[in-house]
């Protein structure tokens, strides 16, 4: 049993329950994925397993070192590589070994790790949830951040105040959302809820923790 | 190509033996409703005024006037909870959102029925 898999988000949808409930659900491609690398405590110092999706690269893409890591686990190209921590008790993976969707059923609870959508460079209303101040009424204070320090005490600015800036591309996990449905023939897994990132991004499927 | 393995998976749960109703006919939905441990039918006829949405997620507003006042639902047309949609009458609109007849009441929401085409019969 692989302790996770990788994917790509397709989109959201809805489903409908026997019992008539409406389930927000996010459609996710996953693998099949191939065992590339198996660290050993021997060699690695841990346990783990590196994970590749099988996805059609075009050769030149990958560098001369990647396809010689590849070649050793029988595959040529795969897209998203990702490591995994074994614990003790599921080790049965070898180099080369193949991760399919089978693995899950519904029911089950997974983490999903994406990286979130790109929000570029905004406002602190955006980024941390600030309040800003009314429209109208001859304010003139609308979405600015306020003061940051006064100027007699403590007439600096602390470290970690919250300012404008860069937001999302981050790594993201959503942890234990429920397996709805697995399609073994199309590789899709569904899972309730939202998922991090665009549609067509990478994700990491992997069994929750807790 | 992303799209499409969306309506995939959702195409078994969509109902196939819909009627073709569109917005300005009137319409009578039939809603499951559980009491306790029975299960009854209860209908709601009105004007549909719109239709939103595609695939599963679809879902119409049906407009009535009870006692006076205008009460509006908005049924997921796919849902299990929805028995079955009868067309009572059809109505002829230029739009596909009737908004406007929320505005209208008495003999200025009526609408004309639209006449039936010969060759293509619709089924109810």
């Amino acid at each position: 049993m692989s302790p996770g898999i990788l994917g790509k988000k397709i989109g959201m949808t809805q489903v409908f329950r026997p019992d008539g409930q409406v389930v927000p659900v996010t459609l996710l491609k996953v693998g099949p994925c191939v065992v590339v690398q198996r660290k050993t405590p021997s060699i690695d110092g841990y346990d783990a397993v590196q994970l590749g999706l099988m996805e059609y690269v075009k050769p030149m893409r990958i560098n001369k070192p990647s396809t010689g890591h590849l070649k050793r686990a029988g595959v040529e190209g795969v897209r998203y590589k990702s490591e995994l921590r074994l614990r003790p008790g599921d080790d049965d993976l070898k180099m080369g070994d193949r991760v399919l969707v089978g693995e899950f059923k519904p029911r089950d609870k997974v983490d999903v790790i994406g990286v979130s959508k790109g929000r570029g460079f905004t406002g602190l209303v955006k980024r941390h949830h600030f309040r800003g101040g009314p429209a109208t009424h001859g304010s003139m204070f609308h979405r600015a951040p306020g003061s940051i320090g006064a100027s007699s005490y403590p007439s600096r600015v602390f470290p970690g105040t919250r300012m404008a800036g860069h937001t999302g591309t981050q790594r993201v996990t959503i942890r234990n959302l429920e397996v709805v449905q697995v399609d073994e023939q199309d590789n899709m897994l569904m899972v309730k809820g939202a998922v991090p990132g665009p549609n067509g991004g990478y994700v990491l499927v992997r069994r929750a923790k807790r | 190509m992303t799209s499409a393995l969306l309506e995939k998976s959702t195409q078994n749960l969509l109902k196939k033996n819909l009627p073709d109703f569109r917005p300005g006919d009137t319409i009578r939905v039939h809603v499951r409703i559980r009491e306790g441990e029975k299960e009854r039918l209860q209908a709601f006829e009105g004007t549909m005024i719109a239709r939103n949405n595609k695939g599963v997620s679809e879902t119409i507003t049906v407009r009535k006037m009870s006692f006076g006042h205008g009460v509006e639902r908005i049924f997921p047309v796919h849902a299990p909870v929805i028995d079955r949609i009868e067309i009572v009458r059809t109505g002829k609109v230029r739009r596909a959102k009737l908004y406007y007849l929320r505005g209208l009441r008495g003999k200025a929401a009526r609408l004309r029925e639209r006449p039936e085409k010969g060759s293509q019969a619709r089924a109810s």
